[in-house]
């Protein structure tokens, strides 16, 4: 290859590649601007300053920050907030800036669970109170404020439970680096405890699924489905992608929407599935509950409600061994009963959730 | 994997024939057979790791229904080592496989659902080609960027693809909004295999019995080859036993493969659609070969072809074989590396296609980890880090061994940490059998 060739190919590429990414980045562009650390001065009232730690993926942005805005400002106060960018030496110069431009409490959503707590133990120290949001950060100082994942378990298994009370069970597990597999697979256990020591469940196969890749879950599913003839009579997924790739291997079999699967995490795929009546649940963290209650929290402290008496909470046993006041909020599981709840949400478009599904079939979709 | 004596590498042919080892009645046969002892090895241990799943696994390893699941879940990986076998022989690696994988797997997904049904509608029959070009064009240009930086700009490519490892997955989130893309084109989903996805019994063994045609003219014609050039050839008898040993293979493998039967709530479905009575007893609808079988089945020969056969894949042999003597005998050695990173994004994107029309899903953790069992794959199956040696049929196998490791062990129960640690137990030791062998052969 000549250099000209050379330089051919790669402007080539250039092209193509920027072609590629104005063609589907459409729908990004607009959310993701990032305004970086925006400060307004905080002249009067309280000041509720956020160190996001990667304002990039859309949740945050289009979820999370609008209803913890809503909550400050519906309360008199001021919202500032900065944006780590995914780096754990960032946010603990974002957090002590939040402190230097005047904020009363601050919201958290740590980078890194561990190099975040000097940061977290200095703010305490100044008298600023913390709220830990979505991700632990061990310092029972903090207020800890997620989903409670061992409910989202519980849900699971108790919408499968109601569809299929007696048989053969399959457990797909999340990835098993991750204590919220552990979570989930404890409330699951929870609600099928009684059945089991009853005789009327047996759990055939449980199995772990790496990085909670999909493929896996399928892999997993068809030796499961291999090795029991078939004979599978519900699988309790713990999220949407492994109960997509538990879908797929039933397909294979046509068993698809004879056995209930659950997931969580309200994907559009899944609400999809859902809809079509392939998937029984997929348990829904609306992230606006979340910002709702963590800036609720946060206003409350900064105006001077000690962390014990924050209206809601309870104590939760980290894995770190403290001893957390934390807010754990319930999700709500979606099945076809109601899908109206995500389309009033302004969750998921009618269009995607009712793609493919047959007139007459689901309310929601005629 | 059926004429595993015609894939051998030059260099290999060569060790198998030193003249002091008359003695050994092994080495007698298989100079006799000029059969590669490390292929026969390594299929001597799939069918022993077969065998002890087997009776582990309560007799379900070996029945049709599980070697059917086996050969379609090692389809992608095994596409993937194909392409590896010649990175690694040129004396490169490719890390960024796996990410490569998710990126071209998510643009592929949302050409399909999102800009080509806002043309003619969804499931439209020319979908899933242009959506199948796109991702061949993307997984070519993709490498051969990758390509280009090694080879004329002289970064190793162990960085180069690192990079890419990084930053692939990167662009597939970014493009996903980190989302699952799904439902797939129906025609599109028939790429991933399942119930509908395959050829069927009869087209089975009709392509048995081509496959059975064509190893038997490749022995006569090798035979005439050899006695134009005045080689030696093998005696007739061996000749006739390979042919029927060979042929006898591929035809059991059809026949055991048609015996895994459509499942029977769909044979139902098939039956209701098509104004068939249900009988008592069941119908018995041979799903034959799946479609990623069948791509799998095509690469493999087409790779072991370009590898064995045309200039490039010699190049490639010898770029591996002493990169400074390649160089100066005239091969235009960067180009040749760029092409080789180019086959190995257009496999790639082949894997891609299989594997999430096989979820009907793209996601952006699409293919994780899939590089190191690709690597794995293509080690296992006598490709060597060193450079210059590595067959397209023993990476094959080496992804099938790989994969039989994982099914068997979830069909046994076994705990997922003790999967991770069995696999990569075997990873080492097969490479340290080979690495002994070879040195030995060496001496």
């Amino acid at each position: 290859m000549t250099k000209r060739k050379l330089w051919v190919f790669l402007a080539v590429f250039a092209v193509l590649f920027g072609v590629m990414f104005t063609a589907c980045g459409d729908d990004n562009a607009t959310t993701t601007a990032g305004e970086g650390a925006t400060t307004t001065a905080a002249s009067e009232g309280f000041t509720i300053g956020v160190s996001w730690n990667n304002y990039q993926e859309e949740r945050w942005a289009n979820w999370d920050e609008p209803a913890i805005v809503a909550a400050i400002e519906d309360a008199g106060g001021t919202y500032i907030s900065s944006d780590a960018g995914s780096s754990e030496e960032q946010q603990i110069t974002d957090v002590e800036r939040l402190i230097a431009d005047g904020a009363d409490a601050l919201i958290i959503l740590a980078q890194d669970q561990t190099a975040i707590l000097p940061a977290v133990e200095s703010a305490l120290n100044q008298g600023i109170p913390v709220v830990a949001y979505d991700r632990l950060i061990e310092n029972p100082g903090a207020l800890y404020i997620t989903f409670d994942n061992v409910e989202v378990g519980r849900m699971q298994a108790r919408a499968v439970y109601a569809v299929q009370p007696t048989g053969n069970y399959v457990m797909i597990k999340g990835n098993p680096a991750d204590a919220n597999a552990d979570f989930l697979r404890e409330g699951q256990g929870e609600v099928l405890a009684d059945a089991i020591a009853a005789g009327d469940i047996t759990i055939v196969a449980e199995e772990y699924t790496d990085n909670w890749d999909p493929a896996i879950a399928q892999t997993n599913m068809e030796q499961i489905l291999t090795q029991q003839n078939n004979e599978v009579d519900a699988v309790v997924a713990s999220n949407d992608g492994t109960a997509g790739g538990v879908i797929a291997a039933l397909t294979a079999q046509g068993m698809a929407g004879l056995v209930p699967v659950s997931g969580q995490d309200g994907d559009a795929a899944a609400l999809n599935r859902v809809a079509l009546g392939t998937q029984t649940v997929s348990v829904w963290k609306d992230a606006r509950d979340l910002g709702k209650a963590a800036g609720e929290a946060a206003v409350a402290m900064a105006q001077g409600t000690a962390l014990e008496d924050v209206a809601g909470t309870v104590l939760f046993d980290s894995p770190g061994g403290n001893s957390m006041v934390s807010i754990l909020l319930a999700p709500v599981p979606i099945t076809q009963d109601n899908l109206q709840l995500v389309l009033d949400a302004d969750w998921i478009d009618v269009d995607t959730l009712c793609q493919g599904v047959p007139a007459g079939t689901v309310d929601v979709c005629d | 994997m059926t004429q595993s004596s015609e894939a051998t590498s030059g260099q290999d042919a060569g060790e198998n024939r030193p003249g002091e080892r008359r003695k050994r009645p092994i080495a007698a046969f298989l100079r006799a057979t000029e059969i590669d002892a490390r292929m026969l090895g390594m299929l001597v241990a799939l069918a022993g790791i077969w065998i002890l799943f087997h009776f582990l696994s309560g007799h379900t390893f070996l029945t049709p229904r599980n070697l059917w699941n086996l050969s379609v879940q090692t389809s992608a990986v095994a596409i993937m080592a194909t392409g590896m076998v010649l990175v690694i022989v040129s004396r490169n690696i490719d890390l960024s496989v796996g990410a490569l994988m998710s990126f071209v797997g998510v643009v592929m997904a949302l050409v399909q659902v999102r800009f080509l049904p806002n043309l003619w509608g969804f499931d439209h029959p020319a979908t899933w080609i242009i959506t199948l070009i796109v991702g061949v064009v993307l997984g070519a240009l993709a490498g051969g960027l990758q390509g280009v930086v090694i080879a004329y700009l002289a970064v190793p490519s162990f960085i180069v693809t690192l990079g890419g490892f990084m930053a692939w997955r990167g662009i597939a989130w970014v493009l996903s909004s980190g989302k699952t893309v799904a439902p797939l084109d129906t025609y599109f989903q028939l790429l991933g295999g399942g119930a509908r996805g395959t050829i069927g019994g009869m087209w089975s063994w009709i392509l048995g019995i081509a496959g059975c045609v064509g190893i038997v003219a490749l022995i006569i014609n090798r035979r005439r080859q050899r006695h134009k050039y005045g080689f030696p050839v093998r005696a007739i008898p061996v000749e006739i036993t390979l042919g029927v040993i060979s042929c006898g293979a591929v035809l059991v493998a059809i026949f055991w493969l048609n015996r895994y039967y459509m499942p029977d709530l769909l044979a139902r479905q098939y039956a209701a659609d098509h104004g068939i009575a249900w009988p008592e007893t069941g119908l018995s609808i041979s799903l034959g070969i799946a479609v990623p079988v069948l791509i799998l089945i095509g690469v493999t020969l087409v790779m072991t072809f370009i590898a064995t056969r045309l200039s490039f894949g010699r190049y490639v042999f010898a770029i591996g074989g002493n990169p400074e003597a390649a160089e100066l005998s005239g091969i235009r050695t960067r180009w040749t590396i760029v092409k080789v990173f180019m086959l190995m994004g257009v496999l790639v994107a082949f894997a891609a296609a299989v594997q999430t029309a096989r979820l009907n899903a793209a996601v952006g953790s699409l293919g994780e980890l899939s590089e190191l069992y690709v690597i794995a794959a293509a080690v296992i199956g006598g490709t060597s880090f060193s450079g210059g040696v590595g067959t397209i049929p023993g990476a094959v196998i080496g992804a099938l061994v790989m994969q039989s490791l994982s099914s068997g062990m979830v069909l046994m129960g076994v705990e997922n940490s003790v999967q991770k640690v069995v696999v990569g137990v075997v990873l080492v030791l097969a490479v340290t059998i080979d690495t002994i062998y070879r040195r030995r052969m060496q001496q």
